[in-house]
């Protein structure tokens, strides 16, 4: 068992509640603990330093003082907003011991900064492969596009995880399931992310470049880590394919629902009713289709 | 290097007082373009980032006016894809973090950044008193702020019915803690204004 604790974030209460409930469902089969922080709050996510520094390393430093007084080693925070605004903080204050006394000062708890962050990418490529080989009760043979939008590979001197240009490694655990990923240019793109509400035309013209991208190179569904990129490119959908003039039928999952499925964990409890883009994948026959092709294209050449 | 004797009043330029409080020089950059050339949304910047960075390096009070008062702080999404790529490893985001809070202290704000700054400003307000973020309070807060009364009200009914509206707050317990980082924070941020 991986004990991890656990900073959900708003997000996860409210508008990307099915990702929350996939990563509780999930959690027991692929041996991840959580433990939630008692009495969290916000981390500012994209508000609070676009007005007040101050304030933006204060709400993040709160949470991680309260996970350190519980004595967790890890936490795991798998909005990709919240972990960069999280890791963001806990770098800047561990590299500046007086900010780190001033700030521990404002939010009257000690923040001693030995606690690491670590997002859901890291956390599920963690679970060894052939442990979840034999819990995979439906492989999930899909075509997919691994979209990891900004805030889990950028600032990559910070965050430090994966490569910042082309990321691999939700690639590497959506394989382990059984999908076929794409290679495609958008994987790690914005969104548009915070501007949903304020600018949503500039929400719909950047993830409507992305949806397009993963239709014209094949992708059957879209995997997701971030409750933004999916609320851009679920909820903004109709907004999407009024400025690009076509519908587009792709369905968009977190990739704790793609998990779940193929450890047979049924829609429901993973909310993908939730989604305003009706999750229908495709009936598979192409394992079948494809061993029968093969040799016969090759005769063909011989 | 970094002058004082173009003000005339004897205010330190912004790109002193950038590497002051952020301790990022603005003048490595040599203006590469990688910037510009990476940013999402520089085509519908008034200035791309690498000329942001360019004005900032000439340090006179009008070019620094212009920047305060320029859409592109505001339409910044802190994507962070110039930093990723910056081969002096400039950190733009962080400047225009800076940029953005002096833009709001001097009242120099473009005024089609009022919806933006109205968002982020009904996003402190929900999370100010309650702790958390709540979803419907934000978007209260901001069709209050900008009279965008019917702006998303289809959406709202899907969200509803799929379970993923909460119509009350959640309070935590810590709420008074979190008020007054709120009136610490934002004192400092005041005693800033007030020293020019």
């Amino acid at each position: 068992m991986m004990r991890l604790g656990y900073f959900p974030g708003c997000s996860l209460l409210g508008t990307a509640r099915e990702y929350d409930e996939s990563l509780r469902a999930i959690s027991h089969k692929t041996g991840i603990e959580l433990f939630e922080i008692p009495d969290w709050n916000c981390c500012g996510a994209s508000a609070a330093h676009c007005i007040n520094h101050d304030l933006s390393l204060a709400l993040p430093a709160r949470i991680l003082a309260l996970a350190e007084k519980e004595k967790l080693e890890e936490i795991l925070v798998p909005c990709a907003a919240c972990f960069n605004r999280l890791d963001v903080v806990r770098h800047e204050l561990i590299s500046d011991e007086k900010l780190r006394q001033r700030i521990s000062g404002i939010i009257e708890m000690d923040f001693q900064g030995n606690i690491k962050v670590i997002n859901i990418i890291e956390a599920l490529s963690r679970i060894p492969s052939d442990g979840l080989k034999e819990q995979i009760l439906k492989p999930f043979q899909y075509t997919v596009a691994c979209y990891y939008g900004c805030l889990l590979v950028r600032p990559p001197k910070i965050v430090n995880f994966d490569r910042a240009e082309d990321p691999q490694i939700m690639d590497d655990v959506m394989k382990k399931i059984g999908a076929d990923t794409i290679d495609w240019a958008y994987k790690v793109e914005c969104c548009g992310a915070g501007f949903s509400v304020s600018r949503t035309d500039i929400v719909a013209k950047l993830s409507g470049k992305i949806i397009k991208d993963a239709v014209q190179r094949g992708a059957e569904a879209i995997i997701v880590a971030c409750p933004m990129c999916h609320s851009n490119l679920d909820m903004r959908r109709s907004e999407i394919e009024r400025l690009e003039g076509r519908k587009y039928s792709i369905p968009v999952l977190y990739i704790t629902q793609a998990i779940g499925l193929a450890l047979g964990i049924s829609n429901k409890k993973l909310g993908l009713h939730r989604h305003i883009v009706p999750v229908k994948l495709p009936l598979k026959v192409k394992t079948v289709v494809e061993k029968e092709f093969v040799p016969t294209a090759k005769a063909e050449e011989e | 290097m970094a002058g004082e004797s173009n003000h005339h009043n004897g205010d330190k330029t912004l790109s002193v007082r950038i590497y002051e409080q952020v301790n990022e020089s603005v003048f490595r950059c040599y203006q590469c373009g990688k910037c510009s050339a990476g940013c999402p949304l520089s085509e519908d910047m008034d200035y791309p980032p690498s000329q942001l960075m360019r004005m900032l390096q000439l340090e006179t009070p009008e070019v620094e006016a212009n920047i305060l008062r320029s859409y592109t702080i505001w339409l910044c999404l802190t994507c962070e894809t110039c930093i990723a790529r910056c081969p002096q490893e400039v950190d733009i985001p962080k400047i225009m973090d800076f940029l953005r809070s002096e833009s709001l202290r001097r009242k120099k704000v473009h005024p089609s950044a009022k919806d933006i700054i109205s968002f982020h400003k009904s996003f402190l307000d929900s999370i100010k008193y309650t702790g958390r973020l709540h979803e419907v309070g934000l978007i209260a807060g901001y069709k209050f702020r900008t009279y965008h009364l019917l702006k998303d009200l289809p959406v709202a009914p899907k969200l509803f019915l799929r379970g993923k509206l909460k119509l009350f707050p959640h309070f935590i317990k810590g709420k008074s803690v979190i008020s007054r980082i709120f009136t610490k924070t934002f004192r400092e941020y005041k005693g800033k204004e007030a020293e020019k």
